[in-house]
């Protein structure tokens, strides 16, 4: 293949990827790796590298619609964001030591189950708990414009969200990709905060949390410009398209299109890194 | 988006009366980053274009890691190859700008907090931007 061909192939499997990642707000990031291995035979230090250039461009372009909503709560982004960012500096030298076969298969398993999120069916939401007395002092909670107007919650859980978000980063250094899975894990799980506030703060993070292992990254040579131009180009240009459009009623079939496509690919990933075809 | 979304932008949050709220901080921020992203990719675009229009009939392989020569990971390298009008120099400058804008965005948040005489989360920012100016100064990327 020439450099002509591989970036305008690339560039265009990116922007699917950034479009259906945005439409069904699983996230694009998640996808590139598997597709850049598999089927673009690039090493996945370097697909991992492009990848994270990528999610930090997605959230960051995002995050000024999301403010006008009004969910996102900073105090919350930016507490956790100490756990997140200690974390994806760890899993970005995790991923230097780490051989690329045990990378793929945590990739593997991190899909899957990114997967069985997607489709499991979300508990209802708990209102109206009781304040927790670290997390009145944290001043962690907050408030949003609901449809019956100012909606007030407390935060719940905050050793444990705040563990788990260490996890979360640490996934996000070593495999290059936003794991916003585990942090819904981590927010709506644990912590208890309502579903909005805890997807708009979770965007809101993941630049921040992605640009904490870029630099690792890029000063060990893994961030080559050659892939990452059209990757990042490409899923850019993919999500604002598709935060854009409006498909509400196609949003469902989508989720299942995609989270069986990322089943898919996580299998995938399992069997390469097992039988050390990576 | 939503019904929620097409209200206008002042919601009735709780502290938007102050002068310097959670709010408005947030709002400032998001435009930072808005703009941070679109010039990174206007300057990895031109940087595209002329790596495209050198590069286009070599060989794509990526199959083997070799690792980018210091001309491509240290601050530097970039910043030279960039004012030499390389194409590969000028992308690496786009993304050294995209990966600094998350940066700003927590400095920002600093200040905000300050302004806001918070002093318990401007600890808290002070330790992310710690924490992110180690990983791009101080985990090995040479000045």
């Amino acid at each position: 293949m020439t450099i002509l061909t591989f970036t305008v192939a690339v560039a265009i499997v990116s922007f699917v990827a950034g479009l259906l990642g945005s439409l069904t707000g699983l996230g694009g990031g998640v996808v590139l790796v598997p597709l850049l291995t598999v089927f673009f035979h690039v090493d996945i230090r370097y697909a991992i590298g492009a990848s994270l250039v990528s999610v930090i461009a997605t959230s960051s372009g995002a995050a000024a619609a999301y403010v006008k909503e009004g969910f996102s709560n900073i105090r919350i982004g930016m507490f956790l964001e100490i756990a997140t960012t200690v974390g994806a500096l760890l899993g970005a030298y995790l991923a230097i030591w780490m051989p690329t076969a045990t990378i793929a298969i945590v990739f593997g398993v991190m899909l899957v189950y990114s997967a069985y999120i997607a489709r499991r069916p979300r508990p209802p939401e708990l209102r109206n708990l009781p304040p927790d007395p670290l997390a009145t002092r944290l001043r962690l909670n907050g408030s949003f414009p609901d449809l019956s107007g100012e909606r007030v919650y407390n935060v719940q859980n905050v050793p444990a969200g705040f563990s788990l978000m260490f996890g979360a980063g640490a996934l996000s250094g070593l495999l290059g990709i936003g794991s916003g899975a585990v942090k819904v894990l981590a927010m709506d799980q644990a912590m208890k905060i309502p579903f909005k506030v805890s997807t708009t703060t979770s965007n809101f993070m993941i630049g921040v949390t992605a640009a904490a292992s870029a630099g690792v990254y890029l000063s060990r040579g893994y961030v080559d410009p050659g892939l990452v131009m059209p990757v990042m180009l490409g899923v850019l240009a993919g999500s604002l398209v598709g935060s854009g459009i409006l498909v509400k009623a196609e949003t469902k079939s989508l989720r299942l299109v995609f989270s069986v496509v990322i089943l898919v690919l996580g299998l995938q990933m399992l069997f390469k890194g097992i039988w050390g075809r990576i | 988006m939503n019904a929620l979304a097409s209200s206008p932008p002042e919601s009735p949050r709780p502290n938007a009366t102050k002068a310097w709220g959670d709010y408005q901080i947030e709002v400032v921020v998001g435009y930072l980053l808005r703009y941070g992203v679109m010039i990174s990719a206007s300057i990895v675009f031109c940087g595209a274009c002329i790596y495209i229009s050198r590069h286009a009939h070599e060989p794509a392989n990526y199959s083997i890691f070799r690792g980018e020569p210091s001309a491509y990971r240290t601050v530097p390298g970039i910043v030279q190859g960039a004012l030499h009008s390389r194409g590969r120099g000028l992308i690496q400058l786009g993304l050294l700008c995209l990966i600094a804008t998350p940066i700003a965005r927590v400095a920002f948040a600093v200040v905000g907090f300050a302004l806001e005489r918070d002093r318990l989360y401007v600890v808290f920012t002070a330790i992310v931007l710690v924490v992110l100016l180690y990983s791009l100064i101080g985990s090995g990327l040479k000045f």
